[in-house]
C-alpha cells in the first residue's frame, strides 16, 4: 500500500527524521486557518498517490493565508494523473542550499534491499539516473546487517553526500524495517541554509502482508478519496481493481484473471475490472463480486472464468446459481468452467437455464462471446 | 528424471495437522508422494492415519529429519510463523523447502532466503503452489488429478492457476516437472534456476516459461536463455492490460530501467528466440507443434 505524503511524513518524524512544519486539510477554509498557524507563507501540496505532482500543478506557493485559501480552492477536486485531489498539505517553505536523493528499495532480483542515493536530488532525478548513471550510487544492504553507522557513512560517501546525512540514512533504514516498508524514498532531502538536514518530500510503500504485526495501519479508516466501487469491494474483502472497459471479469487466481483481461482485450473489447475470487468458491463471494461488478454502469457483459484446480467447478456453479437468487442479473453472463469437476459444474448451470447465462467450453471462445455481447449491447 | 523432486524424495510437512496441511497431505499421498513425517511442536508423538499410511508427527524438523531421512519439506504454517519454519528446516539440513504459505511479509522473506542460501538449502516460494513431477512425487498443492501424466515438458511459472491451465491443456503430452515459483516480490527459486535445471535434465525436451507483470525476472530469464539454454523454450506472459497499480515510482524505475510491463517481457523473450503465445491455449499449441 502506497502512503500519502503526509502519512510518510509522520513516519519520518516518528523515527527522528526532521521534516518541515505542516498541516493536512480538506477544505479551503481550513487551509486559511492552517496557513495562519504556520506563519502565513506556505507551500500548498496536493495529496495524491502519484509522482510528478510538481510538474502537474499540484504544488504551489502561497504568499499569505488568503492566497493559501484561494490556492487550496483551485487544487482541491482537480485531477492529477487520474487521481482526484481530496486533501492538501500546507507546509512551511524552507530555504535550502542543496537537494539530495535517498531511497531504500527492494531489489527483487537479488532478494534484498538496495540503498540508492545521489547528490543531485530534486524533480529530475529520473533523468539524472538515465543520462548519468554514475551520479547515482546503488549500494546493496545485507539483510542480517542492515544500515549501521559505518554502512550509512559508506552510502553517503559513495553518493557524494555530506557526512551529516549519514545519521538520517540510519533513521530511514529504521523506518523501512520497523514499519515493514517496501520502499522509503526521500526526494528531495535538503540541507537548509542554516545547516539542518530535512526531508522535504517522501514516499513510503508499506507491505500489506505485514498488517498482522502493524496495528497502526489496520486501525486506519478506508481511504475516503478512493474509487467508490473499489471501496465497496474492499469492504467486502474482494480483490478488485476498477478499469475503464465494458466487460466485467471474475476469475480464480491472479495470473489467470490477468490472462483473462488480456484475452478479452485481444477480442476487441476492454475489461471493466480485475476481480480474483481466489481459491474460494462460496456463494457469498460470488454474489458480492457480481453485485460490485453489476453496480458499474459501464459493464455490458460479465465473463466468469474459472479453472478448477483445488477449487471444484461444481461448487463454483452452485455458488453462481445461488448468487443469481440475490443478485438481479440484467446483463449477460458468460461462464467458462474447466478442470476439477467441470462436467458437473456445467450440468448445474444447464439445469438452472437462466436466460442471461451463457456457457462456453474454452477460455478463448468465452472471451470472444463476452466481448461480442458487450460490444453489441 | 525430473528436477528437484523425484520418487526418491522423502517429504515432511510442517503444519500437517492444520486444516490445509491435512487436506493437501492427503492429496500428496494420493499422488504418490513419499510423506514420511509431519511437524507440530504441540503434537509431537502423535501419528495421523491417512488412507494407506500412518504419518508420525515430530516436535521439530531436526527430530523428524533424524528419524526419517526426510530431504524435502512443505510448509503450510501461517504467515507470522513461516519465516521461523524455513529457518528451522535450513538448520536441520533439509535440502528443499517448499513454502506454500500466502501473505508472508517481504522483510521476512528477505531474511529467510538469505539464511537458507547461506546453508545450502533451496527454497521454493513463498506463496507458490509447489512442484510436481508427475508419476513420481508432488510437493505442494498442484492438483495431480488434472495433470498426472509424465512426459517431456518442463514448466516454470509465477502463477498457480496458469500452471494448472497449461498442464491441463498439455495433459496428453505430459511433464517432467512443473514448478510454481510464486508471484511474490522475493522468491527463493527463480525462472533462471529452473531453466538451468531443465537444461541439465535429459528427459526434458522443451521448457514452458510463464511470467506476469512486475519486476524484471522474465527479462533476466530471457538473457539467460540467450546465453545458456539450448532446449526450445515457449513463453507466456500475463498482464498486458493490467492496471499499472502498485508502481514503485522513481526508485522502481531507477532500479530496473523498465517498468516491468508485459510488453517489455515479451520483447525480451522473443529477442532471445522464445516463441511467446498470446493466450494460454495458443501457448499450448506452440508447445505441441515444437514437440512434433
Amino acid at each position: 500500500m502506497d502512503l500519502y505524503e503526509h502519512e510518510a511524513r509522520e513516519l519520518f518524524a516518528r523515527h527522528g527524521v526532521s521534516v518541515p512544519d505542516a498541516e493536512v486539510v480538506d477544505t479551503p477554509h481550513e487551509a486559511r486557518r492552517a496557513a495562519e498557524r504556520l506563519g502565513g507563507r506556505v507551500v500548498v501540496k496536493a495529496q495524491v498517490k502519484t509522482g510528478g505532482r510538481g510538474k502537474a500543478g499540484g504544488v504551489k506557493l502561497a504568499a499569505d493565508p488568503a492566497a493559501a485559501e484561494l490556492t487550496a480552492r483551485q487544487v482541491l477536486g482537480t485531477d492529477i494523473k487520474g487521481h482526484t485531489v481530496g486533501r492538501v498539505m500546507l507546509a512551511q517553505p524552507v530555504d535550502f542550499e542543496a537537494e539530495f536523493y535517498v531511497s531504500y528499495v527492494l531489489d527483487r532480483g537479488a532478494g534484498r534491499f538496495l540503498a540508492i542515493a545521489s547528490a543531485e536530488g530534486g524533480m529530475d532525478i529520473e533523468e539524472v539516473a538515465a543520462s548519468r548513471p554514475d551520479a547515482v550510487a546503488r549500494i546493496p544492504v545485507e539483510p542480517d546487517e542492515g544500515v549501521t553507522a559505518s554502512k550509512a557513512a559508506g552510502i553517503a560517501a559513495a553518493a557524494g553526500l555530506p557526512p551529516e546525512v549519514a545519521p538520517v540514512l540510519e533513521r530511514l533504514w529504521q523506518v523501512l524495517v520497523r514499519e515493514d516498508a517496501l520502499l522509503v524514498e526521500v526526494n528531495p532531502l535538503v540541507r537548509t541554509t542554516d545547516g539542518r538536514i530535512l526531508a522535504l518530500d517522501g514516499k513510503v510503500t508499506v507491505d500489506d502482508n505485514a498488517r498482522f504485526r502493524q496495528g497502526r495501519w489496520s486501525a486506519q479508516a478506508p481511504d475516503p478519496h478512493g474509487d467508490p466501487l473499489e471501496a465497496a469491494a474492499t469492504a467486502k474483502g474482494l480483490n478488485y481493481v476498477k478499469l475503464d472497459g465494458e466487460v466485467g471479469i471474475i476469475g480464480n487466481g491472479a495470473g489467470l484473471v490477468m490472462s483473462t483481461l488480456d484475452v478479452v482485450a485481444g477480442c476487441g473489447a476492454r475489461p471493466a475490472n480485475f476481480l480474483d475470487i481466489g481459491g474460494g468458491a462460496s456463494a457469498e463471494v460470488m454474489a458480492d463480486g457480481l453485485s460490485v461488478i453489476l453496480s458499474d454502469p459501464a459493464v455490458k457483459s460479465v465473463f466468469v472464468n474459472v479453472f478448477g484446480g483445488i477449487t471444484a467447478c461444481d461448487a463454483v456453479a452452485d455458488s453462481i446459481v445461488r448468487a443469481l437468487e440475490s443478485v438481479h442479473l440484467t446483463r449477460p453472463l458468460v461462464v467458462r468452467l474447466d478442470g476439477n469437476a467441470a462436467a458437473r459444474g456445467r450440468a448445474i448451470l444447464d439445469d438452472r437455464a437462466h436466460p442471461l447465462v451463457h456457457q462456453a467450453t474454452t477460455m478463448d471462445s468465452a472471451a470472444r462471446r463476452a466481448a461480442q455481447l458487450a460490444v453489441s449491447a | 528424471m525430473a528436477i528437484y523432486l523425484t520418487k526418491r524424495s522423502k517429504v515432511l510437512v510442517q503444519g500437517m495437522t492444520g486444516a490445509e496441511g491435512m487436506k493437501h497431505t492427503r492429496r500428496m499421498l494420493a499422488a504418490g508422494t513419499d510423506i514420511v513425517a509431519g511437524v507440530n511442536p504441540r503434537k509431537a508423538g502423535l501419528a495421523v492415519d491417512f488412507e494407506d499410511r500412518t504419518v508420525p508427527v515430530f516436535g521439530t524438523v531436526a527430530e523428524a529429519a533424524a528419524a526419517t531421512a526426510a530431504d524435502v519439506t512443505v510448509v503450510f504454517v501461517p504467515p507470522p510463523f513461516a519465516g521461523a519454519a524455513v529457518v528451522e528446516a535450513a538448520d536441520a539440513g533439509i535440502g528443499l523447502v517448499v513454502v506454500i504459505t500466502e501473505g508472508v511479509p517481504v522483510h521476512d522473506a528477505v531474511a529467510f532466503h538469505a539464511y537458507a542460501k547461506a546453508r545450502g538449502t533451496r527454497v521454493i516460494g513463498p506463496n507458490c503452489p509447489g512442484l510436481i513431477s508427475p508419476g513420481q512425487s508432488n510437493a505442494g498443492i498442484i492438483p495431480a488429478d488434472i495433470a498426472a501424466k509424465p512426459g517431456r515438458i518442463g514448466l516454470v511459472s509465477k502463477s498457480g492457476t496458469l500452471t494448472y491451465q497449461l498442464m491441463y491443456e498439455l495433459r496428453d503430452a505430459g511433464f517432467t516437472t512443473a514448478v510454481g515459483i510464486g508471484g511474490d516480490p522475493v522468491i527463493g527459486t527463480t525462472h533462471i534456476d529452473c531453466l538451468a535445471a531443465f537444461e541439465n535434465d535429459p528427459d526434458t525436451e522443451l521448457v514452458i516459461l510463464i511470467g506476469e507483470i512486475g519486476g524484471d525476472a522474465e527479462e533476466r530469464a530471457a538473457a539467460y536463455i540467450a546465453d545458456r539454454v539450448t532446449k526450445p523454450v515457449i513463453g507466456y506472459i500475463a498482464g498486458f492490460t493490467a492496471p499499472e497499480g502498485r508502481t514503485m515510482g522513481h526508485a522502481g524505475a531507477i532500479v530496473s530501467g523498465t517498468s516491468g510491463t508485459a510488453e517489455a517481457k515479451r520483447h525480451a523473450l522473443e529477442a532471445a528466440g522464445v516463441r511467446v503465445g498470446s493466450t494460454p491455449s495458443e501457448t499450448a499449441l506452440l508447445a505441441l507443434a515444437q514437440l512434433g
